[in-house]
């Protein structure tokens, strides 16, 4: 009896991780930018945990609760940023933010 | 076979979600859209036999990572915000295509290679294990974590409490 082919997990991976992408490039709003690259954190995590089953390694695992943690900092400082910015600028439109760009 | 038949239903959800994220104009929507494909996404991992990963991303990115988008969304009634036109216009039709260039170079990996390699039964996703291997070979990451999460809390604190004064256009 055959599972699940890994290559599936690894197609489902590549299709949300596109997602992501797309949603940075064509989205404009800060928080649903930031989604996106939730998405793409996500995506990069299933694929960890693909090849983890894979080649029978725990490391992969491992590295996926890493990346949780970071992805869980990432967005209580993420989140603050914006905060402070919208604070200050009372935007979360991001071409409205440019305060590096000239 | 009820394996594959759970494999799609859920990675149709977490597709759908995702494409919902990326579509919706309200922020909320978009929030509550990424709801759903986290809890496909932990299907997946309880397909893949990661059991402990599968409940560690339910509790911290459905418990937390949402809950703190949501708030702050509420917090910051951004609605009048939806319909604001970007500086260029028509980068749906620059994304779109270029993200369809990147899945193709992604996938066309996924169609060539481990397509003749299968879900093994294993154990090493249980808590058990992961739990010995977290505390034992991989301690010092475990406890770097720890001091991340203290710098991310106080500086998530200090940019919240901040006087913001210069206000310039």
């Amino acid at each position: 009896m055959h599972g699940i082919p890994i290559s599936y997990f690894l197609i489902l991976s590549a299709i949300l991780f596109s997602l992501g992408v797309i949603g940075v490039i064509i989205r404009r709003n800060v928080i649903i930018v930031f989604m996106s690259i939730e998405l793409m954190l996500n995506a990069v995590n299933l694929t960890f945990v693909a090849f983890s089953n894979h080649l029978n390694n725990i490391e992969g695992q491992i590295f996926v609760f890493l990346v949780m943690v970071v992805a869980a900092a990432e967005v209580a400082v993420g989140l603050g940023l914006i905060v402070a910015m919208f604070r200050l600028r009372e935007t979360v439109h991001l071409d409205d933010i440019r305060l590096l760009k000239w | 076979m009820l394996q594959n038949i759970l494999f799609f239903v859920f990675a149709i959800l977490a597709v759908a979600g995702a494409v919902m994220v990326i579509s919706f104009r309200n922020p909320v929507y978009c929030a509550l859209s990424l709801v759903l494909t986290l809890f496909s996404l932990a299907g997946e991992y309880v397909l893949l036999l990661a059991h402990f990963i599968a409940i560690v991303h339910i509790a911290v990115y459905a418990g937390a990572i949402v809950v703190l988008f949501l708030f702050v969304i509420m917090l910051l009634n951004i609605r009048r915000e939806e319909r604001a036109p970007g500086s260029i216009k028509y980068m749906v039709y620059l994304g779109v295509p270029l993200g369809l260039v990147l899945l193709y170079e992604l996938v066309s990996i996924g169609f060539r290679e481990f397509t003749d390699v299968y879900v093994k039964a294993t154990d090493i996703g249980t808590v058990e294990k992961i739990g010995q291997a977290l505390f034992s070979k991989y301690v010092l990451p475990f406890e770097i974590t720890s001091i991340l999460l203290l710098v991310a809390m106080l500086g998530a604190i200090y940019l919240s409490k901040q006087k913001l004064e210069i206000v310039s256009k």
